[in-house]
């Protein structure tokens, strides 16, 4: 489980978060949505360490990630997994190598665990035998992949996965969408998806969180979002014709 | 302000560099890796620059050198003095600094706006130990090698230059290479290239680490870093050259 209490960030003179407050639960997607600049990024970097926060604590489990020292929170990041939305895969490796680094350079596995670990992690993202090929290789949708297969080599509690559907087509949108929900499921994870895609929030969506200028506006789940009378979510959830169309075909079914 | 700021912030960048690498074996892996990339790669216009230039200084100091008082092996001896203490340290080290240190900001800067150095914290990896640290150490250990090597064949270009054109005899030149030869002056020589690798490394790491934005930033980085390291050695030139010559 990880808590955010009441988090602050700021950024010289300009406050992106204000006082945001949430809980994300094991073994549930949870989605953190908003439109682009709203902050959603920037909570999810402050949670992994990758920004500080001004105030404010964020909890793993209980231990209080703010308030360790470089070599604790390293600790916690060995738990942690992510998946960037460029799918950040060391460019001068090969996919396995990806994939192997971590264990590598955190675990006493022999060559041949490794070997196993990274042919296992490699065949549950459906890559198997792509081991030699290297990044600029693959296709966007393999990247994702090989990322997530890098996330999970070191069996994560918690996986971040940032706006992981970015720059894919639909029908791959989905294959992505449907593995990090399997993986979610099959081990219990913590998983934390920022994304602005709606299709994302109608798949996986356990819990999602609306953030809208720096501040939690909104907490439900992937059924009440389209039935809430919030006017900030509608107008970003119901943003095209279309969508609008369909919202009044549901609110006249409902009537 | 901003150059306070970033002088603090390089130190700061130091300190996390220097230490104790998580795995010695991936750290070996990664040192062997740079000296083939920092070092070996380098080879080839070391040895060109190297060649060319010692063939033109002996050539230049031979066609100065029309007094009768001085003896033919003068060339040999300038030509050895000028490449053992400013040509082979500092000019190679300044084109170093061209070669390899804009290879080393442009690829961490990559690195960094693509977020490979976000993965590896995110990891729990500290990112710049194990990407700096490898290449500080193969500058270190590596740059003497290549300065060594140009002095040998700066002055093997004077040799044949000279030879060839038939301005002086083998012996002569010889003899003047041999003339008045100090050995501390191939300290003061490794002395300099060992903290001008220093500097050409850990400049251009930083200005590569810190790159904020998009490609543009990081050719203007790249650019950025070899101008600062190539001031940074003159600076520092000046200062060995006082503390260890005079």
């Amino acid at each position: 489980m990880i808590e955010v209490v009441s988090v602050n960030k700021t950024f010289g003179k300009q406050q992106v978060l204000f006082d945001v407050s949430a809980t994300f639960l094991p073994g549930k997607v949870n989605l953190i949505i908003g439109q682009s600049g709203q902050g959603k990024s920037v909570l999810a970097k402050c949670m992994v360490g990758l920004h500080e926060v001004d105030s404010g604590n964020i909890l793993f489990n209980g231990r209080d990630f703010t308030a360790m020292e470089k070599s604790e929170k390293s600790e916690i990041r060995q738990e942690i997994g992510m998946l960037f939305q460029g799918s950040a895969l060391f460019d001068s490796m090969t996919v396995e190598e990806n994939v192997k680094f971590p264990l590598s350079m955190f675990t006493k596995m022999t060559k041949k665990e490794m070997q196993m670990r990274v042919d296992f992690c490699l065949e549950r993202v459906n890559l198997s035998g792509r081991n030699g090929l290297y990044p600029s290789e693959c296709s966007g949708g393999m990247q994702k992949r090989v990322g997530i297969a890098r996330a999970i080599s070191m069996n994560p509690k918690y996986l971040f996965c940032d706006e992981p559907n970015s720059g894919l087509d639909p029908k791959t949108a989905i294959v992505i969408d449907s593995l990090i929900k399997d993986i979610t499921y099959e081990y219990g994870i913590t998983t934390m998806v920022i994304t602005h895609d709606m299709n994302s929030v109608m798949e996986i969506g356990d819990s999602v969180l609306f953030i809208h200028q720096g501040k939690k506006w909104w907490e439900g789940d992937r059924h009440s979002i389209i039935t809430t009378d919030n006017p900030e979510i509608n107008a970003f959830v119901f943003a095209s014709e279309f969508m609008k169309e369909i919202r009044e075909s549901l609110k006249g079914q409902k009537r | 302000m901003i150059y306070i700021r970033n002088i603090g912030a390089y130190f700061l960048m130091l300190g996390w560099v220097f230490r104790k690498p998580r795995k010695m074996s991936i750290f070996w892996k990664m040192l062997m890796h740079e000296v083939q990339h920092i070092g070996i790669n380098s080879i080839p216009i070391v040895a060109l620059m190297s060649t060319f230039i010692g063939a033109v200084i002996s050539l230049q100091t031979a066609s100065n050198m029309d007094s009768p008082l001085l003896p033919a092996y003068t060339v040999g001896y300038i030509t050895q003095s000028s490449i053992i203490l400013e040509f082979s340290p500092t000019i190679i080290s300044l084109i170093l600094a061209g070669k390899v240190g804009s290879n080393i900001a442009s690829e961490i800067g990559t690195m960094r706006i693509t977020e490979q150095i976000d993965a590896l914290e995110i990891m729990g990896v500290n990112s710049l130990n194990y990407l700096v640290f490898p290449k500080v150490i193969a500058a270190i250990a590596y740059f003497p090698v290549l300065v060594i090597f140009s002095m040998f064949l700066g002055m093997l270009g004077g040799f044949a230059a000279l030879v060839i054109s038939g301005l002086q005899s083998p012996e002569t030149y010889i003899l003047g290479l041999r003339s008045w030869f100090d050995v501390y002056n191939i300290y003061y020589a490794l002395t300099k290239t060992v903290a001008f690798g220093f500097i050409i490394v850990s400049i251009s790491s930083f200005y590569g680490y810190y790159v904020k934005g998009g490609s543009l930033d990081v050719g203007k980085a790249s650019t950025k870093s070899v101008v600062v390291s190539s001031v940074v050695i003159l600076i520092f030139n000046f200062i060995i050259t006082k503390l260890m010559l005079l």
